[in-house]
């Protein structure tokens, strides 16, 4: 069942540039430029994208408080901006930089507030707080004002607030920036729970690659405000060429190159003792590389690195820098 | 019931700040003592009563005018124009519930806390120091209660807009000045508005929200007139107020298509 639908979704700003002493122009600037989107129930879908891409626009569009410019989009078969209030109810927003609890009020305050707001049974309330406050650990400051909570504690209590309505998307924007490595990873399991259990589908926007190879099954890159892939994270790393690379380690240095289809010597340290080969394309498997090296050599070690998405991400951004300076 | 859970958590996050509260009704007393011996030396020279109020009058409007600053809260923080220009407000429009009634909900709950703090703090300290005025009619309670109820319906329409002004200029220092400004002068807070001449003071009842804030409320509690006039001051406070949220829910609509969310 599709939850999430755009076409040819766009949105444009107008921005004012001086061009001369007095005299200002105007330039309309294109943060989304016709996406084209769709979300199955239970996805869990990466959003990402250099800064200023477009990805947080195009959270808002999705979510109902930006007006695109044009373009069509529908989210749990509401249009978001004209049916907003409505559509609130089906969907939880977590933003990492910004903050829907109340600033002076104690969580348990505002989750009660939030029950309220969104008309939730006492008794669905009930389990569904209980249950975050099991997995994310907030008893220790559920009294605790918002303002006096650590930024981690904080983001606990942001994903609880979106969670005890039973929205069935969640719009995650950054959820994890500026977390420490433990919160991180609270944050990682919880979502990953959720995603897992299949009736809520999931929206991530984030700079943390690690995010996005913990949670999402699919990834959808966006840049200038096109999307330039959607798909996997296997076909992203096909579709830039992602290298497997092996590293071996040697009694003594090669006394004849290995040469083998598809294969390439990325750098050779320790006096050649010490050679990590590059594996592209399907013409050579690991298994080969290293069965052709022990008829050549005594073999100390061996390591397998598998592509970091990384790589494949600063690839495409540079890439996308060459061609915008070539532009 | 929402708006009753929104007016209780307004009620609740002012009640956390108990110092700030006890800081500005002192100030308010400060100020007391120095418009009542400002408005009293003005009655003084007039042979005891001027613009028809006379000096317990004179008094009563001074202190209770120092009680409703903070019921109406004439000089609150400008939140909602921090939250449109650091984009937080996406959060306030991310819930099932009109933003503005969600905020009047909210205000009302603050003012409720106000009315038993910075209310009754200037008033009891006004009646220890002068000598202030008792209604004389039954009616003049609940027609100042009412009066009240709707001065704070007005301040928060006039506050929002001036806050919602962001939308177009995201920074809404400009109108926030003006609104000081004619809050002060226009309100009759700086001084009875009966003080102009007749046909400028009834003007400026009439044509600006201004006044409804502290001129007429404290007017019906005063008793300046009739209780006819009593009903006809309440009147114009109850258009006024049903004109600025109809304006307050406008603004907003077309604000929101003017929102543009900044960095991220």
């Amino acid at each position: 069942m599709t939850v999430i639908e755009a076409r040819a979704l766009r949105k444009e700003f107008v921005v004012r540039v001086k061009a001369g002493v007095l005299r200002r122009e105007s330039r309309v600037i294109a943060a989304v430029d016709g996406i084209d989107l769709t979300v199955s129930r239970g996805d869990m879908l990466g959003y990402i994208g250099p800064n200023g891409a477009g990805k947080s626009t195009t959270l808002k569009m999705l979510t109902g408080v930006l007006y695109p410019s044009s373009g069509v989009v529908r989210v749990c078969g509401f249009e978001p901006v004209p049916q907003r209030q409505a559509l609130a109810r089906r969907i939880g927003v977590v933003f990492g930089h910004r903050s829907q609890l109340w600033w002076d009020l104690p969580l348990r305050d505002s989750f009660a507030l939030l029950r309220h707001i969104y008309a939730v049974p006492a008794a669905d309330h009930a389990a569904r707080l209980s249950r975050c406050r099991k997995l994310l650990d907030l008893d220790p400051f559920l009294d605790t004002p918002v303002r006096q909570l650590s930024l981690g504690q904080r983001m606990r209590g942001e994903l609880t607030a979106a969670l005890l309505h039973g929205p069935e998307v969640l719009f995650l924007d950054e959820p994890t920036i500026g977390l420490d490595l433990v919160s991180k990873q609270a944050v990682r399991s919880f979502l990953a729970g959720i995603g897992d259990a299949g009736d809520t589908t999931l929206v991530l926007t984030t700079h943390d690659l690690a995010d996005i190879e913990r949670l999402c099954r699919r990834l959808v890159v966006i840049d200038r405000g096109r999307i330039v892939h959607d798909g996997s994270l296997d076909e992203l790393h096909a579709r830039y060429g992602s290298r497997r690379r092996v590293v071996v380690d040697l009694d003594a240095p090669l006394v004849t190159p290995l040469a083998l289809p598809d294969v390439s010597v990325e750098s050779i340290e320790a006096d050649g003792r010490r050679i990590t080969y590059a594996l592209e394309g399907g013409r050579t498997t690991a298994g080969e590389l290293v069965r052709r090296l022990a008829e050549l050599a005594s073999i100390r070690d061996i390591s397998v690195l598998e592509p970091a998405i990384e790589d494949v991400v600063a690839r495409l951004y540079a890439d996308r820098d060459r061609h915008g300076a070539g532009a | 019931m929402r708006y009753l859970v929104y007016a209780v958590a307004g009620f609740r996050r002012y009640a956390t700040y108990r110092q700030a509260t006890l800081a500005a009704v002192f100030t308010n007393c400060v100020f007391g003592f120095l418009r009542s011996a400002l408005l009293l030396a003005v009655a003084g020279a007039s042979a005891g009563a001027v613009a028809g109020y006379d000096e317990q009058q004179l008094a009563t409007f001074v202190w209770v005018g120092q009680g409703l600053i903070g019921v109406v809260s004439l000089w609150s923080p400008p939140e909602l124009a921090d939250r449109i220009r650091s984009g937080d407000v996406v959060a306030d429009l991310l819930r099932p519930i009109d933003l503005v009634w969600q905020l009047l909900a909210m205000d009302l709950g603050r003012a409720t806390f106000a009315l038993m703090t910075r209310l009754v703090g200037p008033i009891v300290v006004g009646a220890l120091a002068f000598d202030l005025f008792a209604p004389r009619r039954f009616s003049t309670y609940p027609l100042f209660a009412c009066s009240l109820l709707l001065a704070t319906v007005i301040c928060f329409g006039c506050r929002y807009l001036v806050n919602a002004a962001a939308y177009w200029l995201l920074d809404a220092r400009g109108p926030q000045i003006a609104w000081t400004l004619c809050n002060g002068v226009l309100g009759g807070l700086y001084f009875p508005l009966w003080f102009l001449p007749s046909g400028a003071a009834l003007l400026i009842v009439v044509a600006t929200p201004f006044p409804s804030i502290i001129q007429l409320p404290l007017d019906i509690l005063v008793e300046r007139g009739s209780p006819e006039q009593q009903v006809v001051l309440l009147s114009v406070q109850a258009v006024w107020a049903i004109v600025m949220l109809a304006v307050c829910r406008e603004v907003q609509r077309r604000g929101e298509r003017r929102l543009v969310l900044q960095g991220g």
